[in-house]
């Protein structure tokens, strides 16, 4: 019997070590809850973000691991190396440019508002009035700004963008922050809730690696943007957001 | 290593005045657990009052209405903790943030009526395993004496119950208070929400991280501290 324990520990040993050493396997972290950019589709993940790091990662021969974490541990843990890849239409910043290293940007978006239909807020101002809450998604661009403008005491932070825009359904929330793509689909699926037609931020988004491994970002960096040359990235863009 | 470390705490927390975070994260995380802790406390008494009155007195009951209203209470009491024991806080939370109080838009108030519901069934459990854990000689030494049903209960059962379970309760009050960790999960700005918005903003997991888990820490020897007084003073008529 001790033999056999013996036996099964070792190899279990054997094999840990064996995936560990596998060198071109990388591990991407994402919020799995962003459509169109990430979400789960009969159970694998899926959008516009989550196919072209798969181009990418199959151009150069590299297998695939996505981890669905918090939006706020995908940059920390790029940094300390944890992951591999950060990905989740994460917006271009200086500020976190400090600690990770931004690809070239594949795609642009735009920071929307909504609101329920029968709101009275007709645009940015409105939502500046005294007892507003802003449902964002926490640790976006969306909560970053809003926090910047209105104040700590008009945020309210969810862990998901759904959950800030069921927030908004249920009245618990005035207006939800969110980037325009998303939005459009949380408006597509809850009825009585509509889109400010005034945009409140326009940002380009990358994917982001540790400033540790220079050389998978040289790797990277290189496939993305002959991807973004030859068409690949915007047919999987048109894929998922319709042209208007 | 020293000048690395202080600079990386002027950045997580003196920059951008980032220290509030924390520290309007712990008022949040005090007076939720505060208030949610009265109100299991309340909970906990009735419901135990009501399960150990039953098991105690349902033989001796004669049947009528008040033996029926007493096991439909009885009935109800353990539905209430079935239910509660039996699914997560996080999902009590989500529930009731959701669905149960969705009119409510004071996120605090949710928060302290879904741990304190949660926390009830606990602290029931609790004041009931003291209860029973009197010798029942005691009980019939009460009765024998004239007392009454009650006057026993709150003279000599009471007491010697309290002594015996200020131990879990204090253990129930520090689970509860590391609980209420789970609060962000509803948008409500607790400490552990605070520390995961600045490292959101700094993208440094250590300094956030290892301020929230020291200020627990320190809440909790001084609620420890502060049982084990009173505990040596509630022993000291015992010798």
């Amino acid at each position: 019997m001790k033999k056999i324990i013996a036996v099964a520990l070792s190899m279990i040993l054997a094999l840990s070590l064996a995936s560990v050493s596998l060198a071109d396997s990388v591990v991407a972290a994402t919020n799995c809850a962003f459509p169109p950019y990430e979400y789960y589709e009969n159970g694998v993940e899926a959008g516009i973000d989550v196919d072209i790091v798969k181009a990418v990662c199959e151009k150069l021969g590299y297998d695939l691991t996505i981890v669905d974490t918090e939006f706020g541990s995908i940059i920390a843990g790029v940094a300390t190396g944890k992951y591999d890849i950060g990905f989740g239409a994460i917006t271009i910043t200086e500020e976190r440019a400090k600690s990770v290293h931004f690809t070239t940007s594949y795609a642009t978006g735009i920071q929307s508002i909504i609101v329920k239909e029968d709101s009275t807020i007709t645009g940015v101002d409105d939502l500046k009035a005294d007892g507003i809450k802003i449902g964002v998604q926490q640790d976006t661009t969306g909560d970053i700004y809003a926090t910047d403008d209105f104040g700590e005491d008009h945020i309210a932070r969810f862990n998901k963008g759904a959950d800030a825009v069921m927030a908004l359904s249920t009245g618990k929330v005035n207006a939800v922050i969110i980037d325009n793509s998303p939005a459009e689909t949380f408006v597509a699926q809850n009825a009585g809730l509509k889109i400010l037609p005034t945009a409140y931020a326009e940002e380009a988004y990358g994917f982001e690696i540790s400033y540790e491994k220079e050389e998978f970002y040289n790797a990277f960096n290189t496939a993305l943007e002959e991807l973004i040359k030859d068409g690949t990235v915007q047919a999987i863009i048109d894929k998922y957001i319709k042209a208007e | 290593m020293f000048e690395k470390l202080k600079a990386e705490f002027i950045f997580n927390f003196i920059e951008g005045d980032r220290w509030k975070y924390i520290v309007n994260g712990l008022g949040v995380t005090l007076q939720v657990t505060f208030f949610a802790l009265l109100l299991g406390t309340v909970i906990g008494v009735i419901v135990a009052s009501i399960r150990s009155s039953y098991d105690q007195t349902k033989d001796d009951l004669r049947p009528g209405p008040w033996k029926v209203f007493l096991t439909l209470l009885n009935g109800l009491c353990k539905l209430y903790l079935t239910v509660i024991r039996g699914t997560p806080v996080v999902v009590q939370l989500l529930i009731g943030y959701f669905i149960i109080f969705v009119s409510s838009t004071n996120t605090v108030l949710v928060a302290v009526l879904v741990f304190g519901i949660n926390s009830g069934a606990y602290i029931t459990e609790i004041i009931r395993g003291g209860i029973m854990s009197v010798d029942h000689g005691q009980f019939e030494a009460g009765r024998s004496i004239g007392f009454s049903y009650l006057q026993t209960m709150q003279l000599i059962i009471i007491p010697q119950a309290f002594k015996n379970v200020l131990p879990s309760l204090a253990n129930e009050f520090i689970a509860l208070l590391k609980e209420t960790a789970v609060c962000g999960y509803i948008g409500l700005m607790d400490l552990t929400k605070g520390g995961d918005v600045i490292r959101g903003r700094t993208f440094s997991a250590f300094m956030p991280l290892f301020a929230v888990a020291l200020i627990y820490l320190l809440l909790v020897i001084i609620f420890s501290k502060l049982v084990g007084i009173l505990e040596r003073r509630l022993r000291r008529n015992e010798q």
